[in-house]
Protein backbone atom coordinates (compact mmCIF):
# COMPACT_ATOMS: atom_id res chain seq x y z
CA UNK A 1 0.00 0.00 0.00
CA UNK A 2 1.24 3.31 -1.14
CA UNK A 3 1.08 6.94 0.57
CA UNK A 4 1.19 10.22 -0.28
CA UNK A 5 -0.05 13.82 -1.16
CA UNK A 6 -1.76 15.46 -3.93
CA UNK A 7 -1.88 19.08 -4.58
CA UNK A 8 -4.45 20.93 -6.82
CA UNK A 9 -1.75 24.37 -6.96
CA UNK A 10 -4.38 27.08 -6.46
CA UNK A 11 -2.60 30.02 -5.77
CA UNK A 12 -5.14 31.34 -2.36
CA UNK A 13 -5.43 34.06 -0.12
CA UNK A 14 -4.69 33.17 3.18
CA UNK A 15 -7.74 34.44 5.01
CA UNK A 16 -6.49 35.01 8.24
CA UNK A 17 -3.82 36.99 7.03
CA UNK A 18 -5.19 38.44 3.96
CA UNK A 19 -1.90 38.35 1.90
CA UNK A 20 -1.76 36.10 -1.16
CA UNK A 21 1.79 34.30 -2.11
CA UNK A 22 2.99 35.57 -5.14
CA UNK A 23 3.04 32.61 -8.10
CA UNK A 24 6.63 32.10 -7.73
CA UNK A 25 6.44 31.54 -3.85
CA UNK A 26 3.55 29.13 -4.21
CA UNK A 27 5.94 27.27 -6.85
CA UNK A 28 8.63 27.06 -5.12
CA UNK A 29 5.99 25.90 -1.71
CA UNK A 30 5.01 23.27 -3.64
CA UNK A 31 8.59 21.60 -4.28
CA UNK A 32 9.17 22.33 -0.65
CA UNK A 33 6.50 20.36 0.26
CA UNK A 34 7.03 17.44 -2.20
CA UNK A 35 11.06 17.15 -1.04
CA UNK A 36 9.08 16.70 2.58
CA UNK A 37 6.96 14.32 1.35
CA UNK A 38 10.11 12.46 1.17
CA UNK A 39 11.19 13.41 3.68
CA UNK A 40 8.64 12.29 5.99
CA UNK A 41 8.63 8.50 4.42
CA UNK A 42 5.68 9.16 1.98
CA UNK A 43 5.50 7.38 -1.53
CA UNK A 44 3.66 9.40 -3.41
CA UNK A 45 4.08 13.24 -4.45
CA UNK A 46 1.42 14.41 -7.62
CA UNK A 47 0.81 17.38 -8.98
CA UNK A 48 -2.70 18.55 -10.80
CA UNK A 49 -2.51 20.04 -14.25
CA UNK A 50 -4.70 23.56 -14.87
CA UNK A 51 -4.32 26.12 -17.45
CA UNK A 52 -5.93 29.02 -15.91
CA UNK A 53 -5.20 31.20 -12.76
CA UNK A 54 -5.50 30.92 -9.63
CA UNK A 55 -3.36 28.03 -10.28
CA UNK A 56 0.15 27.65 -11.22
CA UNK A 57 0.98 23.88 -12.45
CA UNK A 58 0.11 23.89 -15.84
CA UNK A 59 3.62 22.21 -16.84
CA UNK A 60 3.68 18.71 -14.56
CA UNK A 61 6.68 17.09 -16.07
CA UNK A 62 9.30 20.39 -15.30
CA UNK A 63 8.48 20.44 -11.86
CA UNK A 64 8.28 16.50 -11.20
CA UNK A 65 11.56 16.70 -13.59
CA UNK A 66 13.39 19.00 -10.32
CA UNK A 67 11.69 17.29 -8.00
CA UNK A 68 13.26 13.73 -9.20
CA UNK A 69 16.44 15.13 -9.12
CA UNK A 70 16.50 16.05 -5.42
CA UNK A 71 14.27 12.78 -4.00
CA UNK A 72 15.42 9.19 -4.11
CA UNK A 73 12.64 6.86 -3.67
CA UNK A 74 9.53 9.13 -4.13
CA UNK A 75 7.21 8.45 -7.14
CA UNK A 76 5.88 11.26 -9.11
CA UNK A 77 2.50 10.99 -10.51
CA UNK A 78 -0.07 13.45 -11.66
CA UNK A 79 -3.98 14.44 -10.47
CA UNK A 80 -4.72 14.57 -13.42
CA UNK A 81 -2.81 14.66 -16.68
CA UNK A 82 -5.22 16.22 -18.85
CA UNK A 83 -6.15 13.57 -21.84
CA UNK A 84 -8.85 15.40 -23.72
CA UNK A 85 -6.47 18.79 -24.48
CA UNK A 86 -2.74 17.72 -24.43
CA UNK A 87 -1.51 16.04 -27.34
CA UNK A 88 -1.44 12.44 -26.61
CA UNK A 89 1.96 12.41 -28.05
CA UNK A 90 3.41 14.99 -25.63
CA UNK A 91 2.27 13.13 -23.16
CA UNK A 92 3.96 9.90 -24.68
CA UNK A 93 7.26 11.75 -24.65
CA UNK A 94 7.37 13.84 -21.91
CA UNK A 95 6.77 11.05 -19.47
CA UNK A 96 8.46 8.41 -21.12
CA UNK A 97 12.03 11.30 -20.78
CA UNK A 98 10.87 12.09 -16.84
CA UNK A 99 11.08 8.30 -16.01
CA UNK A 100 14.15 7.79 -17.59
CA UNK A 101 15.14 10.89 -15.81
CA UNK A 102 13.90 9.25 -12.45
CA UNK A 103 14.92 5.88 -13.27
CA UNK A 104 11.21 4.43 -13.30
CA UNK A 105 9.49 6.53 -10.27
CA UNK A 106 6.69 7.66 -12.39
CA UNK A 107 3.27 6.84 -13.18
CA UNK A 108 0.40 8.95 -14.56
CA UNK A 109 -2.63 10.05 -13.64
CA UNK A 110 -5.19 10.32 -16.60
CA UNK A 111 -8.46 13.14 -16.08
CA UNK A 112 -10.97 14.94 -18.54
CA UNK A 113 -10.27 18.27 -16.45
CA UNK A 114 -13.09 20.36 -15.03
CA UNK A 115 -12.86 23.73 -16.66
CA UNK A 116 -14.52 23.99 -19.62
CA UNK A 117 -12.94 26.67 -21.42
CA UNK A 118 -8.99 24.36 -21.45
CA UNK A 119 -10.95 22.61 -24.46
CA UNK A 120 -11.45 25.38 -26.70
CA UNK A 121 -8.20 26.84 -25.78
CA UNK A 122 -6.06 23.67 -26.71
CA UNK A 123 -8.30 23.86 -29.83
CA UNK A 124 -10.88 20.77 -28.81
CA UNK A 125 -14.69 20.66 -27.90
CA UNK A 126 -16.15 20.26 -25.10
CA UNK A 127 -19.24 17.62 -25.88
CA UNK A 128 -16.11 15.89 -27.30
CA UNK A 129 -14.91 15.33 -23.74
CA UNK A 130 -15.25 11.28 -23.38
CA UNK A 131 -14.37 10.21 -26.75
CA UNK A 132 -11.32 12.92 -26.86
CA UNK A 133 -10.55 10.76 -23.52
CA UNK A 134 -10.92 7.52 -25.00
CA UNK A 135 -8.90 8.10 -28.42
CA UNK A 136 -6.27 10.01 -27.21
CA UNK A 137 -5.78 7.55 -24.59
CA UNK A 138 -5.74 4.70 -27.38
CA UNK A 139 -2.89 6.21 -29.01
CA UNK A 140 -0.79 7.09 -25.77
CA UNK A 141 -1.01 3.53 -25.11
CA UNK A 142 0.20 2.31 -28.41
CA UNK A 143 2.84 4.98 -28.83
CA UNK A 144 4.57 3.39 -25.02
CA UNK A 145 4.24 -0.09 -26.36
CA UNK A 146 4.64 -0.18 -30.43
CA UNK A 147 8.10 0.79 -31.35
CA UNK A 148 6.61 2.22 -35.13
CA UNK A 149 3.10 3.80 -35.06
CA UNK A 150 0.96 3.95 -38.04
CA UNK A 151 -2.30 5.76 -36.69
CA UNK A 152 -5.05 7.57 -37.59
CA UNK A 153 -8.23 8.80 -35.79
CA UNK A 154 -11.03 11.41 -35.24
CA UNK A 155 -9.21 14.02 -33.54
CA UNK A 156 -5.42 14.33 -34.13
CA UNK A 157 -3.41 14.41 -37.44
CA UNK A 158 -2.70 11.15 -39.03
CA UNK A 159 0.73 9.15 -38.00
CA UNK A 160 2.61 7.56 -40.49
CA UNK A 161 5.81 5.63 -38.89
CA UNK A 162 6.07 7.47 -36.18
CA UNK A 163 8.39 6.31 -33.08
CA UNK A 164 7.99 7.96 -29.75
CA UNK A 165 11.32 9.15 -27.82
CA UNK A 166 12.61 8.06 -25.49
CA UNK A 167 11.43 4.65 -25.36
CA UNK A 168 9.71 3.90 -21.96
CA UNK A 169 12.62 2.37 -19.61
CA UNK A 170 13.17 -0.72 -19.51
CA UNK A 171 10.82 -1.00 -22.11
CA UNK A 172 7.76 -0.85 -18.93
CA UNK A 173 5.52 2.33 -19.53
CA UNK A 174 4.90 3.87 -16.68
CA UNK A 175 1.30 2.83 -14.69
CA UNK A 176 -1.14 4.76 -15.49
CA UNK A 177 -4.54 5.52 -13.15
CA UNK A 178 -7.47 6.62 -14.67
CA UNK A 179 -8.89 9.46 -12.41
CA UNK A 180 -12.83 10.28 -12.59
CA UNK A 181 -15.16 12.25 -10.35
CA UNK A 182 -18.60 10.88 -11.95
CA UNK A 183 -18.20 8.82 -14.92
CA UNK A 184 -18.65 4.80 -15.20
CA UNK A 185 -16.95 5.59 -18.91
CA UNK A 186 -13.79 6.01 -17.47
CA UNK A 187 -13.79 2.87 -14.65
CA UNK A 188 -14.49 1.05 -17.53
CA UNK A 189 -11.80 2.38 -19.77
CA UNK A 190 -9.51 1.45 -16.68
CA UNK A 191 -10.84 -1.79 -16.02
CA UNK A 192 -10.11 -2.29 -20.09
CA UNK A 193 -6.62 -1.74 -20.27
CA UNK A 194 -6.13 -3.26 -17.04
CA UNK A 195 -4.72 -0.01 -15.40
CA UNK A 196 -5.60 1.60 -12.24
CA UNK A 197 -8.49 3.65 -11.26
CA UNK A 198 -8.58 6.20 -8.81
CA UNK A 199 -11.49 8.00 -7.32
CA UNK A 200 -11.07 11.27 -6.07
CA UNK A 201 -13.21 11.11 -3.33
CA UNK A 202 -13.06 14.62 -2.28
CA UNK A 203 -16.62 15.73 -2.98
CA UNK A 204 -18.92 13.12 -3.29
CA UNK A 205 -20.31 10.97 -0.43
CA UNK A 206 -19.16 7.76 -0.71
CA UNK A 207 -21.83 5.77 -1.78
CA UNK A 208 -21.48 7.28 -5.46
CA UNK A 209 -17.86 5.76 -5.23
CA UNK A 210 -18.22 2.53 -4.21
CA UNK A 211 -20.74 2.51 -7.39
CA UNK A 212 -18.28 3.39 -9.47
CA UNK A 213 -15.24 1.10 -7.46
CA UNK A 214 -17.59 -1.76 -7.80
CA UNK A 215 -18.22 -1.43 -11.36
CA UNK A 216 -14.39 -0.79 -12.25
CA UNK A 217 -13.24 -3.97 -10.30
CA UNK A 218 -16.17 -5.92 -11.76
CA UNK A 219 -15.20 -5.14 -15.48
CA UNK A 220 -11.49 -5.31 -14.60
CA UNK A 221 -12.22 -8.71 -13.81
CA UNK A 222 -14.37 -9.59 -17.02
CA UNK A 223 -11.82 -8.24 -18.88
CA UNK A 224 -9.06 -10.86 -17.32
CA UNK A 225 -6.52 -8.64 -15.82
CA UNK A 226 -7.64 -11.16 -12.29
CA UNK A 227 -9.17 -10.98 -9.99
CA UNK A 228 -11.77 -8.15 -8.87
CA UNK A 229 -9.58 -7.97 -5.35
CA UNK A 230 -6.42 -7.88 -7.63
CA UNK A 231 -7.66 -4.60 -9.61
CA UNK A 232 -5.63 -1.28 -9.02
CA UNK A 233 -7.60 1.21 -6.89
CA UNK A 234 -6.27 4.90 -5.11
CA UNK A 235 -8.32 7.16 -3.55
CA UNK A 236 -8.07 10.74 -2.52
CA UNK A 237 -8.61 12.41 1.25
CA UNK A 238 -8.30 15.45 2.85
CA UNK A 239 -7.00 15.86 6.22
CA UNK A 240 -6.18 18.43 8.56
CA UNK A 241 -4.50 17.40 12.13
CA UNK A 242 -3.70 18.47 15.34
CA UNK A 243 -2.67 16.77 18.58
CA UNK A 244 -5.97 17.98 19.89
CA UNK A 245 -8.79 17.72 17.51
CA UNK A 246 -10.33 21.29 18.85
CA UNK A 247 -7.24 23.09 17.85
CA UNK A 248 -7.44 21.22 14.61
CA UNK A 249 -11.05 22.62 14.27
CA UNK A 250 -10.68 26.21 15.29
CA UNK A 251 -7.35 26.43 13.12
CA UNK A 252 -8.94 25.24 9.99
CA UNK A 253 -12.15 26.94 10.37
CA UNK A 254 -11.12 30.41 8.42
CA UNK A 255 -9.37 27.78 5.56
CA UNK A 256 -12.45 25.59 5.09
CA UNK A 257 -15.26 28.29 5.55
CA UNK A 258 -13.24 30.52 2.41
CA UNK A 259 -11.79 27.69 0.66
CA UNK A 260 -12.20 28.49 -3.06
CA UNK A 261 -14.08 24.95 -3.81
CA UNK A 262 -16.41 24.50 -1.03
CA UNK A 263 -16.15 27.32 0.50
CA UNK A 264 -19.23 29.26 1.95
CA UNK A 265 -21.75 26.35 1.60
CA UNK A 266 -22.01 23.72 4.57
CA UNK A 267 -20.86 24.09 7.74
CA UNK A 268 -17.05 22.14 8.56
CA UNK A 269 -19.40 19.83 10.63
CA UNK A 270 -21.51 18.96 8.07
CA UNK A 271 -18.81 18.46 5.33
CA UNK A 272 -16.81 16.46 7.69
CA UNK A 273 -20.00 14.29 8.12
CA UNK A 274 -20.86 13.85 4.51
CA UNK A 275 -17.30 13.17 3.04
CA UNK A 276 -13.86 12.14 3.58
CA UNK A 277 -12.47 15.37 4.94
CA UNK A 278 -11.18 14.47 8.49
CA UNK A 279 -10.36 17.69 10.79
CA UNK A 280 -9.08 16.57 13.85
CA UNK A 281 -6.43 14.49 15.73
CA UNK A 282 -4.12 12.12 14.15
CA UNK A 283 -5.99 9.39 15.94
CA UNK A 284 -9.24 10.44 13.60
CA UNK A 285 -7.24 10.52 10.64
CA UNK A 286 -6.59 7.01 11.23
CA UNK A 287 -9.92 6.01 11.83
CA UNK A 288 -11.54 7.57 9.33
CA UNK A 289 -9.10 6.66 6.78
CA UNK A 290 -8.72 2.66 8.11
CA UNK A 291 -12.81 2.78 7.25
CA UNK A 292 -12.43 3.78 3.26
CA UNK A 293 -11.09 -0.13 2.79
CA UNK A 294 -14.52 -1.12 4.38
CA UNK A 295 -16.16 0.92 1.98
CA UNK A 296 -14.26 0.40 -1.26
CA UNK A 297 -11.89 -2.78 -0.45
CA UNK A 298 -8.19 -3.38 0.21
CA UNK A 299 -6.83 -0.91 -2.25
CA UNK A 300 -3.34 0.67 -3.29
CA UNK A 301 -3.18 3.65 -2.90
CA UNK A 302 -4.21 6.62 -0.54
CA UNK A 303 -3.37 10.18 -1.61
CA UNK A 304 -4.06 13.42 0.62
CA UNK A 305 -4.61 16.75 -0.34
CA UNK A 306 -2.65 19.14 2.38
CA UNK A 307 -1.67 22.19 1.21
CA UNK A 308 -4.85 23.81 -0.48
CA UNK A 309 -7.40 27.11 0.50
CA UNK A 310 -4.46 29.23 1.41
CA UNK A 311 -2.55 27.26 4.26
CA UNK A 312 1.10 28.98 4.82
CA UNK A 313 3.52 26.66 3.86
CA UNK A 314 4.97 26.28 7.11
CA UNK A 315 1.43 24.64 8.38
CA UNK A 316 1.71 22.32 5.75
CA UNK A 317 4.91 20.88 6.69
CA UNK A 318 3.96 20.65 9.80
CA UNK A 319 0.83 18.55 8.64
CA UNK A 320 3.15 16.67 6.63
CA UNK A 321 5.00 16.10 9.76
CA UNK A 322 1.80 14.54 11.63
CA UNK A 323 1.16 12.76 8.71
CA UNK A 324 4.31 10.98 8.18
CA UNK A 325 5.18 10.19 11.83
CA UNK A 326 2.00 9.89 12.93
CA UNK A 327 -0.52 8.74 11.15
CA UNK A 328 0.96 6.49 7.83
CA UNK A 329 2.81 4.40 10.21
CA UNK A 330 0.10 3.15 11.68
CA UNK A 331 -2.07 3.70 8.18
CA UNK A 332 1.02 1.22 7.06
CA UNK A 333 -0.12 -1.34 9.92
CA UNK A 334 -3.37 -1.45 9.93
CA UNK A 335 -4.00 -2.22 6.46
CA UNK A 336 -1.09 -4.78 6.06
CA UNK A 337 -3.48 -7.00 8.72
CA UNK A 338 -5.77 -9.26 7.28
CA UNK A 339 -5.19 -8.38 3.62
CA UNK A 340 -5.62 -11.27 1.07
CA UNK A 341 -2.38 -12.07 -0.51
CA UNK A 342 -3.39 -12.20 -3.77
CA UNK A 343 -4.11 -7.74 -3.47
CA UNK A 344 -1.38 -6.75 -4.86
CA UNK A 345 0.99 -4.10 -3.56
CA UNK A 346 0.85 -0.02 -5.23
CA UNK A 347 2.82 -0.24 -8.50
CA UNK A 348 6.42 0.44 -9.01
CA UNK A 349 8.52 0.64 -11.89
CA UNK A 350 10.50 -2.75 -10.46
CA UNK A 351 7.52 -4.89 -9.73
CA UNK A 352 6.35 -4.03 -13.00
CA UNK A 353 9.33 -5.00 -15.01
CA UNK A 354 10.05 -8.28 -12.79
CA UNK A 355 6.31 -8.97 -13.13
CA UNK A 356 7.22 -8.51 -17.57
CA UNK A 357 10.29 -10.51 -17.26
CA UNK A 358 8.25 -13.44 -15.05
CA UNK A 359 5.48 -13.15 -17.66
CA UNK A 360 7.91 -13.66 -20.29
CA UNK A 361 10.04 -16.59 -18.99
CA UNK A 362 6.49 -18.24 -18.52
CA UNK A 363 5.96 -18.32 -22.61
CA UNK A 364 9.19 -19.22 -22.81
CA UNK A 365 8.69 -22.28 -20.74
CA UNK A 366 5.14 -23.08 -22.63
CA UNK B 1 -47.66 -5.04 -7.90
CA UNK B 2 -45.75 -1.90 -6.81
CA UNK B 3 -47.86 0.61 -5.69
CA UNK B 4 -47.39 3.99 -7.91
CA UNK B 5 -45.45 6.65 -6.58
CA UNK B 6 -46.88 10.45 -7.15
CA UNK B 7 -44.60 13.26 -5.47
CA UNK B 8 -45.50 16.81 -5.31
CA UNK B 9 -43.08 19.44 -5.05
CA UNK B 10 -44.27 22.76 -3.32
CA UNK B 11 -41.58 25.70 -3.54
CA UNK B 12 -44.37 27.35 -1.08
CA UNK B 13 -42.34 29.42 1.32
CA UNK B 14 -44.87 30.77 4.15
CA UNK B 15 -46.22 28.48 6.77
CA UNK B 16 -49.08 27.49 6.05
CA UNK B 17 -48.59 28.06 2.54
CA UNK B 18 -51.23 28.31 0.24
CA UNK B 19 -48.60 26.57 -2.24
CA UNK B 20 -48.61 23.64 -0.25
CA UNK B 21 -52.54 23.79 -0.14
CA UNK B 22 -52.37 23.51 -3.84
CA UNK B 23 -50.07 20.64 -3.78
CA UNK B 24 -51.95 18.46 -1.31
CA UNK B 25 -55.32 19.35 -3.55
CA UNK B 26 -53.47 18.16 -6.48
CA UNK B 27 -52.07 14.86 -5.19
CA UNK B 28 -55.23 13.97 -3.14
CA UNK B 29 -57.00 14.43 -6.64
CA UNK B 30 -54.44 12.53 -8.57
CA UNK B 31 -54.93 10.02 -6.13
CA UNK B 32 -58.17 9.42 -6.12
CA UNK B 33 -58.59 8.91 -9.89
CA UNK B 34 -55.60 7.06 -9.74
CA UNK B 35 -56.93 4.44 -7.29
CA UNK B 36 -60.09 4.86 -8.95
CA UNK B 37 -58.36 2.02 -11.26
CA UNK B 38 -58.81 -1.42 -9.71
CA UNK B 39 -55.95 -2.77 -7.91
CA UNK B 40 -53.37 -0.22 -7.87
CA UNK B 41 -52.13 1.42 -4.90
CA UNK B 42 -50.96 4.66 -4.54
CA UNK B 43 -48.13 6.79 -2.55
CA UNK B 44 -48.18 10.01 -2.46
CA UNK B 45 -45.43 12.07 -0.89
CA UNK B 46 -44.58 16.04 -0.86
CA UNK B 47 -41.42 17.29 -0.81
CA UNK B 48 -41.23 20.64 1.20
CA UNK B 49 -38.49 22.80 -0.55
CA UNK B 50 -38.67 25.45 1.95
CA UNK B 51 -36.96 22.64 4.45
CA UNK B 52 -34.26 22.11 2.00
CA UNK B 53 -33.18 25.66 1.17
CA UNK B 54 -30.25 25.51 2.83
CA UNK B 55 -29.41 22.10 1.11
CA UNK B 56 -30.11 23.40 -2.31
CA UNK B 57 -27.82 26.43 -1.54
CA UNK B 58 -24.72 24.02 -0.44
CA UNK B 59 -25.56 21.69 -3.54
CA UNK B 60 -24.79 24.54 -5.46
CA UNK B 61 -21.53 25.43 -4.15
CA UNK B 62 -20.32 22.19 -3.69
CA UNK B 63 -21.66 20.30 -6.64
CA UNK B 64 -23.34 17.37 -4.21
CA UNK B 65 -26.38 16.78 -2.54
CA UNK B 66 -26.52 16.18 1.27
CA UNK B 67 -28.20 12.88 2.70
CA UNK B 68 -31.74 15.06 2.48
CA UNK B 69 -31.84 16.43 -0.45
CA UNK B 70 -30.44 13.14 -2.48
CA UNK B 71 -33.02 11.35 -1.12
CA UNK B 72 -35.93 14.06 -1.66
CA UNK B 73 -33.99 14.03 -5.66
CA UNK B 74 -34.22 10.37 -5.67
CA UNK B 75 -38.03 10.15 -4.57
CA UNK B 76 -38.38 12.93 -7.65
CA UNK B 77 -36.42 11.11 -9.63
CA UNK B 78 -38.09 7.64 -9.47
CA UNK B 79 -42.21 8.56 -9.15
CA UNK B 80 -44.07 7.62 -11.31
CA UNK B 81 -45.99 11.32 -11.76
CA UNK B 82 -44.69 14.62 -11.10
CA UNK B 83 -46.53 17.64 -9.12
CA UNK B 84 -44.49 20.77 -9.71
CA UNK B 85 -45.93 23.75 -7.59
CA UNK B 86 -44.17 26.99 -6.87
CA UNK B 87 -45.67 30.81 -6.12
CA UNK B 88 -45.40 33.29 -8.95
CA UNK B 89 -42.06 35.53 -8.38
CA UNK B 90 -41.38 38.31 -10.14
CA UNK B 91 -42.99 37.60 -13.32
CA UNK B 92 -42.02 33.38 -13.16
CA UNK B 93 -41.17 30.53 -10.55
CA UNK B 94 -39.44 31.24 -7.93
CA UNK B 95 -35.94 31.33 -7.43
CA UNK B 96 -35.74 28.11 -4.63
CA UNK B 97 -38.11 26.03 -7.30
CA UNK B 98 -35.69 27.01 -9.92
CA UNK B 99 -32.82 25.68 -7.84
CA UNK B 100 -33.91 23.01 -6.80
CA UNK B 101 -34.81 21.52 -10.53
CA UNK B 102 -31.29 22.73 -11.55
CA UNK B 103 -29.75 20.50 -9.16
CA UNK B 104 -31.09 17.71 -10.66
CA UNK B 105 -29.59 15.34 -13.23
CA UNK B 106 -31.12 17.12 -16.79
CA UNK B 107 -32.21 13.61 -17.82
CA UNK B 108 -33.68 12.69 -14.15
CA UNK B 109 -37.33 13.68 -15.68
CA UNK B 110 -36.69 12.44 -19.78
CA UNK B 111 -40.47 10.78 -20.26
CA UNK B 112 -42.26 11.59 -16.64
CA UNK B 113 -45.79 12.91 -16.41
CA UNK B 114 -45.61 16.26 -15.06
CA UNK B 115 -48.72 18.56 -13.54
CA UNK B 116 -47.70 22.08 -13.37
CA UNK B 117 -49.62 24.11 -10.95
CA UNK B 118 -48.69 28.03 -8.92
CA UNK B 119 -50.58 30.34 -6.60
CA UNK B 120 -50.09 34.05 -6.99
CA UNK B 121 -51.93 37.54 -5.11
CA UNK B 122 -53.31 37.79 -8.09
CA UNK B 123 -55.01 36.16 -10.93
CA UNK B 124 -52.88 38.56 -13.94
CA UNK B 125 -50.14 36.48 -12.96
CA UNK B 126 -51.44 32.77 -14.22
CA UNK B 127 -49.67 32.63 -17.94
CA UNK B 128 -46.65 32.58 -15.82
CA UNK B 129 -47.54 28.70 -16.20
CA UNK B 130 -47.17 28.60 -19.41
CA UNK B 131 -43.94 30.52 -20.58
CA UNK B 132 -41.83 30.06 -17.28
CA UNK B 133 -42.87 25.81 -16.13
CA UNK B 134 -43.82 24.62 -19.53
CA UNK B 135 -40.41 25.60 -21.29
CA UNK B 136 -38.63 24.33 -17.69
CA UNK B 137 -40.04 20.93 -17.94
CA UNK B 138 -40.28 20.90 -21.92
CA UNK B 139 -36.59 21.28 -21.71
CA UNK B 140 -36.59 18.46 -19.08
CA UNK B 141 -38.28 16.36 -21.59
CA UNK B 142 -40.90 15.66 -19.32
CA UNK B 143 -44.25 15.28 -20.63
CA UNK B 144 -46.90 17.77 -18.88
CA UNK B 145 -50.42 17.57 -19.14
CA UNK B 146 -52.18 20.02 -20.55
CA UNK B 147 -53.92 21.53 -17.54
CA UNK B 148 -51.78 23.83 -16.13
CA UNK B 149 -53.11 24.92 -12.69
CA UNK B 150 -53.35 27.97 -11.47
CA UNK B 151 -54.67 29.48 -8.14
CA UNK B 152 -54.94 33.35 -7.09
CA UNK B 153 -55.80 34.29 -4.15
CA UNK B 154 -59.27 34.89 -4.72
CA UNK B 155 -59.74 31.34 -5.70
CA UNK B 156 -59.34 29.78 -1.98
CA UNK B 157 -62.52 32.64 -1.50
CA UNK B 158 -65.23 31.44 -3.60
CA UNK B 159 -67.96 28.41 -3.33
CA UNK B 160 -67.91 25.54 -5.39
CA UNK B 161 -70.38 26.45 -7.65
CA UNK B 162 -70.35 29.58 -10.11
CA UNK B 163 -67.11 30.91 -11.87
CA UNK B 164 -65.27 30.21 -8.52
CA UNK B 165 -65.84 26.89 -8.55
CA UNK B 166 -63.90 26.63 -11.51
CA UNK B 167 -60.29 25.97 -9.34
CA UNK B 168 -62.02 22.40 -8.15
CA UNK B 169 -62.46 21.74 -11.85
CA UNK B 170 -59.50 22.39 -12.69
CA UNK B 171 -57.86 20.57 -10.26
CA UNK B 172 -59.89 17.53 -11.06
CA UNK B 173 -59.13 17.94 -15.27
CA UNK B 174 -55.55 18.08 -14.66
CA UNK B 175 -55.27 14.95 -11.38
CA UNK B 176 -57.23 13.57 -14.21
CA UNK B 177 -54.97 14.20 -16.98
CA UNK B 178 -51.76 13.21 -14.85
CA UNK B 179 -53.32 10.25 -13.89
CA UNK B 180 -54.23 8.98 -16.93
CA UNK B 181 -50.79 9.43 -18.37
CA UNK B 182 -49.49 7.47 -15.08
CA UNK B 183 -51.43 4.62 -15.60
CA UNK B 184 -51.03 4.45 -19.47
CA UNK B 185 -47.10 4.59 -18.57
CA UNK B 186 -47.65 1.72 -15.73
CA UNK B 187 -49.77 -0.03 -18.27
CA UNK B 188 -46.91 -0.04 -21.12
CA UNK B 189 -43.42 0.03 -19.27
CA UNK B 190 -42.35 -2.76 -17.86
CA UNK B 191 -41.46 -2.00 -14.51
CA UNK B 192 -38.16 -2.48 -14.31
CA UNK B 193 -36.21 -2.15 -10.81
CA UNK B 194 -33.35 0.62 -11.33
CA UNK B 195 -30.53 -1.26 -10.21
CA UNK B 196 -29.49 0.49 -7.18
CA UNK B 197 -25.72 -0.79 -8.00
CA UNK B 198 -25.74 -0.76 -11.78
CA UNK B 199 -24.08 2.33 -14.39
CA UNK B 200 -25.06 1.53 -17.99
CA UNK B 201 -22.19 1.42 -19.40
CA UNK B 202 -21.32 0.69 -23.01
CA UNK B 203 -18.77 -2.29 -22.87
CA UNK B 204 -15.56 -0.07 -23.85
CA UNK B 205 -14.77 -1.68 -27.77
CA UNK B 206 -18.07 -0.45 -28.55
CA UNK B 207 -16.86 2.86 -27.34
CA UNK B 208 -13.31 2.56 -29.37
CA UNK B 209 -14.94 0.94 -32.05
CA UNK B 210 -18.06 4.19 -32.56
CA UNK B 211 -14.81 6.19 -32.88
CA UNK B 212 -13.22 4.32 -35.29
CA UNK B 213 -16.76 4.94 -37.58
CA UNK B 214 -16.89 8.25 -37.79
Amino acid sequence: MQFGIFTVGDVTTDPTTGRTPTEHERIKAMLAIALKAEEVGLDVFATGEHHNPPFVPSSPTTMLGYIAARTEKLILSTSTTLITTNDPVKIAEDFAMLQHIADGRVDVMMGRGNTGPVYPWFGQDIRQGIPLAIENYALLHKLWREDVVDWEGKFRTPLQGFTSTPRPLDGVPPFVWHGSIRSPEIAEQAAYYGDGFFANNIFWPKHHFQQLIRLYRHRYAQYGHGTPEQAMVGLGGQVFMRKNSQDAVREFRPYFDNAPVYGHGPSLEEFTEQTPLTVGSPQQVIEKTLAFREYFGDYQRQLFLMDHAGLPLKTVLEQLDMLGEEVVPVLRKEFAKNRPAEVPDGPTHAARVAERDAAALEEVAE
Amino acid sequence: MKPLKIVAVSAGLGVPSSTRLLADRLAAATRQQVADEPGRAVEVRVVELRDLATDVAHNMVTGFPSPALAEAIEAVSESDGLIAVTPIFTASYSGLFKSFFDVIDNTALTGKPVLIAATGGTARHSLALEHALRPLFAYLRAVVVPTAVYAASEDWGTGGSGPGGALTERIDRAAGELAALILGRAATAPAAEPADDAFDVVPFAEQLAALRAN
